[in-house]
């Protein structure tokens, strides 16, 4: 009936399509207009420029954390950690951009440096303890996550702020945002984060698939005990993968500090990047390709779903349901995949 | 007529892309020992998950004692009496044997959970069946010959009179099998029937009463074991002559290439399992470890390939020390290592073949530069052993776990042997494959021995140890208790040897 290229376009596709189905069947249910809502739902995510560079800029950090959540659990690892990983990238690229005075070539890769090495460091303590102990890295994760949160607020609080909740803003010479940009963007807070995010993509995939690090990372993740037997050094990846996951996580932490707000504010809870990240990650199918359309998938559906409530009067609890059953789909798609199968078979 | 248990008739089976039962017929009579016979991958599996249930077939009857039924599920399976042992046991490890009897069909008083009544009827068949099972005893804590007679008593609890045994002696000791072969004689003296999958020509020769022969999901023939000869079936079933006895010349030993001096090595668990072992492998020669499972020999190879710490003594690898090296290490100096275990330790399943080929070299020129990885030249290279060692493989690119055993052991085989190793370390390497398939590994074997390598088989395999071998050293309790020629031996010395008991001369401690 379909080549195999056709099908694996025409999975997404549909499921993508059913997402929106259903969420259109709640819509309607509880008496809502799914047309007018939806129309929110695009316009609020790419009506126009303004919309547009909004949405980027609420999709740059979660590829990122999205890349760097998929990137563990290639290895076989569970990075959900990427949370704590965040905060302290931010806060890493946030010092940099206060304390020193460079020239903005320097400045801002020294930032990005900064924040990556801190998501590294911070993501080794699961994966030390994992290689060496054997304890799960998901258990100590969460703990890194917590302390990551409150180290956070009271250094803000402490040595980058009077005891405010706001640390001071970066040197013009640290910050990812332009005039230009923000000009010919309607004034949105879109920065040139997203050309990083895009980059560390590419280098995800390139990592993973082209160099003999990828190699082994990948063999310890499909299988340990084989990895082990070929002479690799199971534990050392382990760390390595961790690591490599904080980079990313921690860059993305960078984007809202030298990006979207230009500061760390005291954070009350978490910020979610790291845990939409999961999702992300998933949702890509752990693959570099999947994690950036899944994060512009997900950052679309945030952006726009702002506008359903103000727009087409869909309360937000109900349209943070319409955006759960279209994920939901999304991720179910091996159903279809299935339905597909079944009726090629039939078929033939 | 009439007096069939099982009848499948005209059964035929497809998955995407291959048939694999077309149109076969299994007709087995009531209180017989019929096997099925097959290749890896031939369709026996197929057949039977058919007849059990888990699978339904595309066409064709299946007839229990002259009815016709359709078998839905496994339950309905059960129902009807036919009970599967599965090659992989099912099995709650921390469970007693009792209790994993009753598992879903848990007999209760009062609400409670009636123990005492299902291990005195557990007690009772297995005396029945002379099974001598301990409806006490821990699934972790007995042997898997146990375990194995654990899971026919399960069967056999739920009433089953017709038992599917799923390569049963796979796992199993010499001495195991042996008494499996017993329990399955006293099984049929009861009137139970059973179906043996198997592709082991002796095992088959020994008990069986007829044999049906699957080759490529086609049915060959049923045939009736005492009129038939091994020959005969191991043809029936590769479809050319098989040799059993390998042709091969007088070895030829020259330098020492493996020393052993004194060596211990201590389990997971912090037991010495190796304790003291002196042994030399020269160029030229296969030396094969005989010995009952559990003797340490798992130990020793893993310290001999650095994959477990060894606590003293020395490794010399043509005079020089390996003792505490890398995995790495060790093979670059030159050991090739086949594994045991060819899917936890031998393959990264989920990698394409000609990824699986370079697993040990991978980080080297011309595989990788500057450490980006050169796939061409990887796939060149795979393509290469792939035609070389005659792996059958719809292309470098199919994952290995896609391939059947003997295709997979083939590509380990390669990858190791190409390497050019001065020492290749072959443990189990025909393990769970059929014989067309081990007729091939033994020849690669001894080819490998005439271009001048020193080969150290271990094998579980008395048949494999005496055809190979050039010198058989025997293991027990963490020692070499033995060193013999395999054409001054016989099966039954290695016997006595391999249990401990020195046949003439008195060992020297």
């Amino acid at each position: 009936m379909f080549s195999n290229r056709l099908f694996n376009l025409l999975v997404p596709l549909i499921s993508v399509l059913l997402g929106f189905l259903a969420g259109a069947i709640i819509m309607l249910i509880f008496g809502y207009n799914p047309i007018a809502g939806y129309s929110a739902l695009i316009s609020g995510a790419f009506g126009n420029s303004y919309a547009i560079g909004e949405t980027v800029r609420q999709i740059t950090p979660l590829m990122l954390t999205g890349i760097g959540i998929a990137f563990a659990f290639r290895t076989g690892l569970f990075n959900i950690g990427a949370e704590g990983q965040v905060l302290v990238g931010w806060l890493a690229s946030v010092w940099v951009g206060i304390s020193f005075d460079l020239p903005a070539v320097l400045h801002i890769p020294l930032a990005l440096l900064a924040a990556a090495v801190a998501g590294a460091l911070w993501a080794s303590v699961p994966g030390i303890l994992k290689a060496l102990r054997g304890v799960h890295e998901v258990v100590i994760s969460i703990m890194m996550n917590y302390i990551a949160l409150h180290t956070c607020n009271y250094i803000i609080r402490n040595y980058l702020s009077n005891n405010g909740d706001k640390s001071e803003v970066i040197a013009e010479t640290a910050s990812l945002r332009t005039t230009w940009l923000y000009e010919k963007m309607g004034y949105s807070q879109i920065h040139w984060g997203f050309i990083i995010a895009i980059v560390a993509v590419i280098a995800m995939w390139f990592i993973l698939e082209k160099t003999t690090t990828g190699y082994e990372l990948r063999s310890v993740g499909f299988n340990r005990h084989a990895a082990n037997y070929a002479g690799m050094n199971v534990k050392k990846n382990i760390i390595k993968s961790m690591m490599i996951s904080g980079v990313f996580a921690g860059l993305a932490g960078a984007m809202e500090g030298l990006g979207t707000f230009g500061h760390m504010h005291v954070h009350g809870s978490f910020t979610n990047l790291g845990f939409d990240g999961i999702a992300v990650a998933l949702l890509g199918a752990n693959t570099a390709m999947g994690s950036f359309f899944s994060a512009i998938l997900f950052g679309s559906l945030k952006m726009g779903a702002l506008r359903m409530p103000t727009v087409a009067g869909v309360p937000s609890e109900l349209v943070e349901i319409v955006i759960a059953s279209i994920i939901f789909f999304i991720a179910s798609s091996y159903i279809i995949r299935w339905v597909l199968l079944r009726l090629k078979k039939e078929e033939n | 007529m009439g007096n069939y248990v099982v009848e499948m008739l005209d059964i035929r089976k497809e998955f995407p892309g291959i048939v694999a039962n077309n149109n076969i017929n299994l007709q087995v009579k009531k209180g017989e020992i019929h096997a099925l016979l097959g290749e890896n991958g031939a369709g026996k599996s197929t057949l039977m998950n058919v007849l059990f249930g888990l699978y339904q077939p595309e066409k064709g009857e299946i007839r229990i004692k002259g009815e016709p039924v359709k078998v839905t599920d496994p339950n309905v399976a059960n129902r009807l009496g036919i009970g599967m042992v599965h090659q992989h046991f099912m099995l709650v490890e921390n469970f007693t044997v009792a209790q994993n009897i009753m598992l879903g069909v848990e007999p209760t008083k009062k609400g409670v959970i009636d123990i005492d009544k299902v291990e005195r009827e557990v007690a009772e068949l297995s005396r029945k069946y002379g099974l001598s099972v301990d409806p006490k005893a821990k699934i972790s804590d007995i042997s898997v010959g146990m375990q194995q007679r654990a899971e026919i008593l399960k069967t056999l609890y739920r009433g089953a009179d017709v038992l599917i045994l799923d390569e049963p002696t796979a796992v199993l000791t010499p001495q195991e099998i042996t008494e499996l072969m017993k329990i399955l004689c006293s099984l049929i003296n009861e009137g139970i029937s059973i179906i043996l999958i198997t592709h082991k020509l002796k095992e088959i020769m020994d008990v069986c009463d007829r044999c049906t022969v699957i080759r490529k999901g086609e049915g060959i023939a049923t045939v009736n074991v005492n009129e038939t000869t091994a020959d005969e079936l191991a043809a029936l079933m590769v479809g050319r002559k098989v040799e059993f006895k390998i042709e091969k010349t007088e070895a030829e030993p020259k330098e020492e290439v493996l020393t052993i001096k004194d060596l211990k090595v201590k389990d997971s668990r912090r037991a010495l399992m190796v304790k003291g072992l002196n042994l030399s492998v020269r160029s030229g020669e296969i030396v094969g470890i005989a010995g009952i499972d559990g003797n340490g020999q798992s130990e020793l190879i893993e310290a001999l390939t650095g994959l477990r710490k060894v606590e003293s003594g020395q490794i010399l690898l043509n005079q020089q020390e390996i003792t505490h090296l890398s995995t790495r290490k060790i093979t670059e100096a030159g050991v090739g290592h086949i594994p045991q275990d060819r899917h936890k330790y031998g393959l990264v399943l989920d990698f394409p073949i000609a990824e699986n080929m370079v697993l040990q070299t991978y980080y080297q020129k011309p595989f990788s530069k500057n450490k980006i990885m050169s796939f061409n030249k990887i796939y060149e290279y795979g393509k290469k052993l792939i035609q070389d060692y005659d792996v059958r493989t719809p292309s470098p690119r199919t994952k290995a776990r896609a391939l059947s055993g003997g295709n997979q052991q083939k590509a380990i085989i390669a990858r190791e042997v190409d390497r050019s190793p001065d020492l290749l370390i072959a443990a189990q390497p025909t393990r769970g494959l059929d014989v067309g398939a081990i007729e091939n590994i033994h020849k690669r074997l001894i080819r490998e021995r005439d271009q001048g390598r020193a080969v150290l088989l271990l094998s579980f395999e008395l048949d494999e140890i005496m055809n190979v071998s050039d010198r058989i050293v025997i293991m027990f309790d963490g020692k070499i208790v033995a060193d013999v020629k395999p054409s001054e031996t016989t099966e039954q010395e290695l016997g006595l040897l391999m249990s401990g008991s020195q046949p003439e001369k008195e060992g020297d401690i």
